[in-house]
């Protein structure tokens, strides 16, 4: 047992760190310092410089575009863009799509699909969840109907983040709607959104922005080479999809971020007379978190460090991360938004974006530092409810 | 980076374990409380035979050399069974301090013996004013002759009631609460002066309040220059939460794997109580609080011989409050879940619940390390 990182992987981190130092984009890095939240070209923009390192596709082997990276290097990677911080890599290219094309997909669609997908040539978006499939996904209705060599899909789609600036869609549909078992009867479609019948619908989330849509679909046409694996074996590629997801999953840099951001900027702030920062009842809710997040580190460690002798074990810990991860992010948002006090309650979103010669508005980041609160509450919410994941572990780790 | 165990801790890991199965049911363990000093002398010569108590210790004092790691398995697998055993205070406290303090002679005179079980060292460093803080000593000791005259109280000393010998701190020099001014000494249980009165802690372990009065030791029982005790005590207290941290670890495998036994087979409303969704829930959140704090007793194991002090306090303090957390959750939930019987003298769940609650008032509890990790914030 030993917690140091070998000099390979130290001398590693300082490589993504200077990295990052010298090709972050001045602007987008002044975005994020300030607080301000980024856009799509940003994103693009940010994830075509890291692919031309060959780093974009940080999870995929090298035969592919990938670094071919360990785990380990994986999380260093993470954890330094969250905690500098520079933009995420678009996670539906990067960590959904991409390994179950890798798994999954014909050589065609992997020559088709992946070097595009790394490079955000195609912005991706996920097509699962639908009004009446949220927790219960496998009760999904959208219908593909096979005529000739194409599926005609009909039904909607809903909370499809980023669907409005998505080129395509990978979707969860109903193929076999007389299968015995729900689960058995779904395929896996790769939707051109440009395909006429797609209507998306905008939907505004507590934060005031437009991240999630619902989406459309009205004889919607769509061949059958862009069916992943074998009909009706969709659920397998979905469950290799949400199962796949477990070196990012406990977000530690980005608590770590925000509680960095909270401490400088409670160095500004003040309460009862002094700076917030010398508050005893703030420095000990930090000390917690920081307490809470040490030990999450050593569990994802821990779940590393047993990847390394075994990558594709199912490991209980990583329940621990998904569940305490959601948590932890959750109360830094938190935490960020009540350095802010009574600014953290102005929603100067529109006013900020305007130039103006009325009197000043700001600071941004409290503004921001709420919108990142209010945005986050869907962290417990997306890829499983906490309570679903509760209700996964009870059954299959304790034997409940 | 990696967690596994070499091939000899897997080997101890097992051997404790399968000691520790025969000797160790509930019904047993009744038995050693009943016993005199609330431990078994028998069981603690066949830790002798194991090598257990010279575990932590060099080769050429008769111990095997081991480190963290290897006290953690220990202390897990004695956690598991509630052991009652004076491991803690003799082997691990009260070994740590003879170790880091020193003095070469006593080293080579007692470690041997604390090895082969022949005799038990208590840690008397507590006050009763002091609460957790260390350097917070009353105790005097001033030079007569060649020797010194030791003067003062100690009190929740565990396993004092039992030890052969004591290893008692007090001040050389300086005021309350001054770090500077501190020595440790080794005093022999049964010397002129020392009184002991003996109890009960509230999850059995026998313990005593010391008065010392006049007790004079010779020169060689100072274990380290005079006054400068401070450091050694610090990593005392460090070896103690490492250790604490682990037997906890293993105490909430037990309190979680009883209770998940019971929610599987208690029958109510005609179907086991572990169908309720409220229940699967708690008991999952005690599966978390579980792993997050074996995660914090394995930093801890790994942390014990890190050489930067600073570095070494922030994590011990996290250990400590996290694993306190975690220990008090899970016992409060695994009671709560057994119902009725978890409250009963007669069940074990009640006496981990309990060892758990004297771990945390150990080496200092949850709010003590938080409001100085919060001292600490940057």
């Amino acid at each position: 047992m030993d917690l140091r990182f070998s000099a390979e992987e130290l001398a590693f981190r300082e490589e993504v760190r200077g990295f990052i130092r010298d090709n972050l984009p001045d602007d987008i890095r002044e975005k994020l310092q300030l607080g301000h939240k980024t856009d799509k070209s940003d994103i693009v923009r940010w994830q075509r410089i890291l692919n031309k390192k060959g780093w974009a596709a940080y999870s995929w082997p090298k035969q592919w575009g990938g670094p071919g990276w360990t785990p380990i290097q994986r999380m260093m990677f993470l954890e330094e863009i969250q905690t500098f911080p520079a933009p995420e890599v678009n996670p539906f290219n990067v960590t959904m799509l991409g390994p179950v094309l890798i798994q999954f997909g014909s050589d065609e669609q992997k020559n088709r699909f992946l070097p595009r997908a790394a490079n955000l040539d195609d912005w991706w978006c996920q097509g699962f969840s639908e009004p009446g499939a949220g927790s219960d996904l496998a009760a999904l209705k959208t219908a593909a109907r096979r005529e000739g060599d194409h599926y005609i899909v009909n039904g909607q789609k809903i909370w499809t983040s980023t669907a409005h600036m998505a080129d395509w869609c990978f979707c969860l549909v109903r193929t076999n709607p007389q299968a015995p078992k729900k689960q058995e009867g779904i395929s896996f479609l790769l939707i051109d959104m440009k395909t006429p019948g797609i209507t998306v619908r905008p939907i505004i989330s507590i934060d005031g922005e437009h991240h999630l849509n619902e989406v459309f679909f009205d004889d919607v046409k769509v061949p059958v080479e862009m069916r992943i694996y074998e009909e009706n074996k969709g659920w397998d590629v979905a469950k290799f999809l949400l199962g796949n997801e477990r070196t990012g999953i406990a977000r530690i840099g980005k608590s770590k971020e925000r509680i960095n951001f909270s401490k400088q900027k409670a160095k500004e702030m003040r309460a009862h007379g002094k700076p917030l920062i010398e508050d005893s009842e703030f420095r000990r809710r930090i000390a917690a978190l920081e307490t809470e997040l040490k030990s999450l580190e050593i569990t994802q460690l821990r779940v590393l460090s047993a990847q390394k002798a075994n990558e594709r074990r199912q490991d209980p810990l990583t329940a621990v991360l998904k569940l305490k991860g959601t948590e932890l992010l959750q109360a830094t948002t938190e935490l960020a938004m009540d350095v802010a006090g009574p600014l953290a309650m102005p929603d100067w979103a529109d006013e900020l974006d305007a130039l103006s010669n009325e009197p000043e508005l700001g600071p941004v980041w409290a503004t921001e530092a709420t919108r990142s609160y209010l945005f986050l509450r869907a962290a417990s919410i997306y890829g499983g409810t906490n309570e679903i994941m509760k209700n996964i572990v009870s059954k299959g780790v304790l034997g409940l | 980076m990696d967690f596994d165990l070499t091939e000899e801790q897997r080997l101890l890991r097992e051997s404790v374990d399968r000691l520790l199965a025969d000797t160790y049911t509930f019904e047993k363990r009744k038995a050693y409380l009943a016993e005199p000093e609330g431990w078994s002398r028998a069981l603690w010569s066949q830790y002798a035979e194991l090598g257990l108590l010279g575990l932590p210790f060099a080769e050429e004092q008769g111990g095997f050399g081991g480190g963290g790691i290897e006290t953690m398995l220990v202390m897990q697998g004695l956690g598991r069974v509630l052991a009652l055993e004076p491991y803690l205070t003799s082997v691990v406290l009260s070994g740590t301090a003879l170790r880091l303090a020193g003095n070469a002679a006593l080293q080579s005179e007692l470690l041997p013996q604390i090895a082969q079980g022949k005799l038990t060292i208590a840690f008397a460093h507590g006050e009763r004013q002091a609460r957790y803080d260390l350097s917070d000593v009353l105790t005097t000791a001033k030079r007569k002759g060649g020797g010194w005259v030791i003067d003062g109280a100690k009190s929740v000393v565990t396993h004092g009631d039992s030890a052969g010998k004591l290893i008692v701190s007090a001040r050389t020099g300086g005021e309350r609460d001054d770090p500077k001014g501190i020595a440790l000494f080794i005093v022999d249980a049964n010397a002129n002066g020392v009184a002991r009165r003996a109890y009960r802690l509230r999850d059995g372990m026998g313990a005593a309040e010391i008065t010392l009065a006049g007790v004079e030791v010779g020169r060689d029982a100072l274990l380290s220059e005079a006054g400068a005790a401070y450091p050694v005590i610090k990593r005392v207290a460090e070896a103690g939460i490492a250790a604490t941290a682990a037997e906890a670890v293993g105490a909430m495998e037990t309190m979680q794997k009883m209770t998940l036994e019971y929610l599987k087979t208690r029958q109510q409303f005609g179907r086991p109580i572990g169908e309720n969704q409220a229940l699967q829930h708690r008991a999952t959140e005690m599966f978390v609080a579980l792993e997050q704090g074996r995660s914090l007793a394995m930093l801890a194991a790994m942390m014990v011989d890190e050489p930067d002090a600073a570095e070494r306090q922030r994590n011990f303090a996290m250990v400590k409050a996290g694993v306190g957390q975690a220990a008090r959750f899970v016992s409060q939930n695994a009671v709560q879940l057994h119902g009725g019987i978890g409250m009963t003298e007669e069940y074990a769940v009640g006496h981990y619940f309990r060892r758990c609650m004297v771990i945390e008032h150990s080496f200092g509890d949850t709010g003590y390390h938080l409001s100085r990790l919060a001292e600490q914030v940057a």
